[in-house]
């Protein structure tokens, strides 16, 4: 007999996540990888938003618990109108995947993609 | 009293300003093992004279706190920078004390130096807000699309800040420093062994040109 096993993903676009708030979005995101679902933003985060991440992933890290995260992102994208750039609002996140520590390993990265396993504990 | 004293602080305070050197705080970035700490060492012992920055050891998060000299005057390039040198511990997005055991650490010492990672990372984070500037250190003979290394070059493009990319263990069979400057174009590198000093004037030529 051949079990198989589930793994949630979840794909948040990037609409949802232009009304939140920074720490809404670290919020969410570590709330949902703790429980072990894979997290792939549209639009991903913007750079001060990702060391906010890191930076409550390294709070919540336990022992035989959560170990912290996985994240993939390509390197920001410089877009936008001259104004945008002027006030340095042209960095645009790009699409991110996040997930447990112990579940997702990245195989290969590069400027134009992201190939990601997941493998599904016991 | 009042009026001489206040005075003299004044006019020493405008003689600083006008003669003053160069001068910047700069962070050691990079991911666990890049040889961050080995780079500091280095600099502070080819400009300062002085002791050595920390202890380097082939287990990952060896520096756990951030570690600052300051002072460090680099003469290059015929100009003069004083720098105020931050070394910060490996950033990482996972700690598992698992792989401390795996190079030897007792269960006991493995937890407790996962602890002090995870307390280094979120400090090496929070000098982000406090720095001039960034060398960010990678090991050349690794991938450099690492998280860690986009994260860091986004925050500083963001901040506007200057970043210098350092393309480390280039004496290494298996090093590609051109694999990094191919990942990330549009910052300045320099290939260095900063544990053999080679190249090591053409990184202190580009510190003088990038942060002075």
């Amino acid at each position: 007999m051949i079990f198989m096993r589930e793994v949630q993903m979840d794909l948040i676009s990037g609409e949802k996540l232009e009304k939140m708030t920074s720490m809404e979005k670290v919020r969410l995101i570590l709330d949902k990888v703790k429980t072990g679902r894979i997290v792939v933003l549209e639009s991903g985060l913007t750079p001060d938003e990702e060391v906010r991440l890191i930076e409550m992933t390294m709070t919540e890290i336990r022992v035989d618990e959560f170990s912290g995260i996985e994240i993939e992102s390509y390197p920001s994208k410089k877009e936008g109108s001259f104004l945008d750039k002027l006030f340095g609002k042209a960095l645009k996140g790009r699409m991110t995947v996040i997930g447990p520590a112990n579940q997702i390993r990245t195989i290969e990265k590069d400027k134009y993609q992201i190939i990601t396993k997941v493998s599904v504990g016991d | 009293m009042g009026f001489i004293s206040g005075f003299k602080e004044s006019l020493g305070g405008w003689i600083k300003r006008i003669f003053k050197k160069k001068r910047a705080k700069i962070g050691l970035y990079g991911p666990p093992n890049a040889g961050k700490t080995t780079l500091a060492n280095r600099i502070v012992h080819d400009w300062d004279e002085d002791d050595s920055f920390g202890e380097v050891s082939p287990i990952p998060h060896e520096t756990r706190r951030a570690m600052r000299k300051e002072g460090v005057v680099i003469d290059a390039n015929g100009s003069s920078i004083e720098l105020d040198i931050v070394d910060t511990p490996g950033m990482a997005t996972k700690i598992d004390f698992k792989e401390f055991m795996a190079y030897g650490l007792s269960e006991m010492e493995a937890k407790k130096r996962a602890k002090e990672a995870t307390e280094g990372v979120i400090e090496a984070i929070k000098w982000l807000d406090d720095l001039d500037g960034v060398l960010l250190v990678m090991d050349s003979t690794e991938d450099p699309y690492t998280q860690v290394n986009v994260t860091v070059i986004g925050n500083m493009e963001a901040r506007k800040l200057p970043l210098l990319i350092v393309a480390n263990k280039m004496d290494l069979p298996n090093a590609s420093p051109a694999r990094i400057k191919a990942a990330f174009p549009q910052h300045a590198m320099v290939p260095i062994s900063a544990l053999e000093g080679l190249n090591i004037d053409e990184l202190y030529q580009a510190i003088a040109t990038h942060f002075g």
